[in-house]
């Protein structure tokens, strides 16, 4: 995009900044606009599981739904309580939404077409998605109430405990990509799967670590069935409970945002990203752009993730601390030896 | 061996995988609810739901202050005072219900001598204020002008079981 600015007559320098802050643009606007959408889609798709309509009023087939809540809670009243630490309190929400939104700098949308195309994305991802935790944990904290100290407790831990299984199962990954670029990583899913499917999920090796990721995953955003930390029979709502108005509306972007990313990251690490599925031109489809490929697949994870939230009842705290601990840490550690050794067979051999 | 069986089931999320087809299949049911403000559900002739208080078809009012309604309440959700009226005929001055704290038993229909107030079809009258809830005499009466066709169809379903 540089380049077009320059060609126009822009100074270098000035065409670079430009150019940046169109690009910030054109990722942020469409995904507020696309989790306002996901938010919908997921009462959508639990109400129909569950039998009911779920949303169908505001607007055609209550699609202006989610707007209609934001305005809502747009005109509320921010509500500070009286022994809150006032300045950490409005800081949390605005960590965790800005947060959410960092990460979207290194996603690959099509060949190329990266915010910031650095060589360690996938490093930079897993180091933002920590920072993630203080966001709820300051909520916590700065609430000075029982029920968000609990949450924000257990939040941390939790997203701490997955933190190191996806580390471990992301290195899998890159053994099998030779690069933390996640371009490359995308590219290195060309024809992976018997040289017909754009996927490192179909390779035998890497399938459990696709099913460890989708599962980690959820528990990272903490989506159910590893809701604990708002879990509303115990805990009322969470690190959110005395949240209110915009400062709320923060937490819930950023929460759906977290979601979607955690979907796209699926999308783009194990299911080729914006590749096509399948590696033959039998119909254009190669034509198709990117963008939509990567779009599909992003929604069908999120399919996935309302799916499981509608079906799974919650873990219990020591039930999500020993699948963290005792089965995903040990058989994504056992699974980086496994790989590396079958590398090391057929890759490197001498 | 039922261990190894275990473990296999457990590391194939066999538990999940059918349970996750159940609910797909559930997805695509046709939906167990009503549209609700759009369609609504079939009510009972019986159905206790707004109070209403009662004319004769020549306009007079049916209550004759007997006040055995508020002497049966429950809920203490009735307030009657009454005087002779010019005519001599006994009548009410004030029928309050509080509205808020009425339990909808429908004892005061039940106690009613002369059918005068009734529980009606209508339960969609949610107000804005609390106040709006405190009904008077001539907010019953109202009602009762307006559900009069509906309550009166109701009352001859039901006459031939009671």
């Amino acid at each position: 995009m540089t380049e077009t600015f320059i060609s126009w007559g822009m100074d270098p320098n000035w065409a670079w900044g430009v150019a940046t802050i169109c690009g910030i643009l054109l990722i942020a606007l469409p995904l507020m606009l696309a989790v306002a959408m996901i938010i919908y889609a997921d009462r959508k798709i639990w109400a129909a599981i569950a039998l009911r309509r779920g949303p169908n009023v505001v607007g055609p087939f209550g699609l202006l739904q989610s707007f209609a809540d934001g305005l809502k809670v747009f005109l509320q009243e921010t509500i500070i309580p009286t022994s809150a630490n006032r300045g950490l309190f409005l800081i949390a929400p605005i960590i965790t939404f800005t947060v959410a939104l960092l990460a979207w700098a290194v996603i690959p949308f099509n060949s190329g077409a990266v915010l910031a195309d650095i060589n360690v994305g996938l490093l930079y991802i897993l180091a933002i998605s920590s920072l993630g935790v203080y966001g709820v944990i300051l909520s916590g904290w700065a609430s000075n109430s029982k029920y968000p100290f609990f949450s924000a407790m257990r939040a941390s831990a939790q997203m701490i405990s997955y933190e190191v299984s996806i580390g471990f199962i992301l290195i899998g990954i890159v053994l099998y990509a030779d690069s933390f670029n996640m371009n490359e990583i995308v590219k290195a899913q060309i024809g992976h799967g018997f040289g017909l499917v754009n996927a490192f999920g179909f390779n035998l090796l890497l399938f459990p670590l696709a099913v460890m990721f989708l599962i980690s995953s959820l528990a990272e955003t903490a989506r159910a069935p590893f809701d604990l930390t708002e879990a509303e029979s115990e805990l009322v709502a969470g690190y959110q409970t005395e949240y209110s108005s915009m400062s709320f509306a923060l937490f819930w972007l950023g929460e759906y945002a977290n979601v979607l990313l955690m979907c796209t990251l699926n999308a783009v690490l194990f299911w080729g990203g914006w590749l096509p599925p399948l590696n033959i031109d039998l119909i254009p489809w190669f034509d198709i752009p990117g963008v939509i490929w990567l779009f599909a697949k992003i929604l069908f994870f999120f399919f996935v993730f309302s799916w499981v939230k509608a079906t799974v009842p919650r873990y219990r705290y020591d039930q999500l601390m020993r699948l963290g601990w005792k089965v995903f840490l040990p058989i994504s550690l056992i699974w980086i030896f496994l790989i590396s050794g079958w590398l090391m067979l057929t890759r490197y051999a001498a | 061996m039922s261990s190894i069986a275990h473990l296999v089931k457990s590391f194939t999320l066999w538990e999940f995988v059918k349970a996750h087809a159940l609910t797909l299949k559930y997805f695509f049911k046709p939906k167990a609810t009503i549209n609700y403000p759009f369609e609504k559900n079939p009510l009972s002739p019986r159905f206790r739901g707004e109070h209403a208080l009662r004319r004769y078809p020549n306009g007079e009012e049916r209550c004759i202050a007997c006040k055995l309604c508020e002497a049966v309440c429950p809920a203490q959700a009735i307030t009657i005072e009454a005087e002779p009226r010019d005519d001599g005929s006994r009548r009410t001055t004030r029928y309050d219900i509080d509205m808020t704290k009425c339990i909808y038993c429908g004892f005061c229909q039940e106690a009613c001598p002369v059918d005068a107030i009734v529980e009606g079809p209508n339960f969609e009258f949610a107000t804005e204020t609390r106040e709006e809830l405190l009904y008077d005499k001539a907010k019953l009466l109202a009602n009762g002008d307006k559900w009069e066709r509906a309550i009166a169809a109701n009352l001859a379903a039901d006459a031939p079981y009671r």
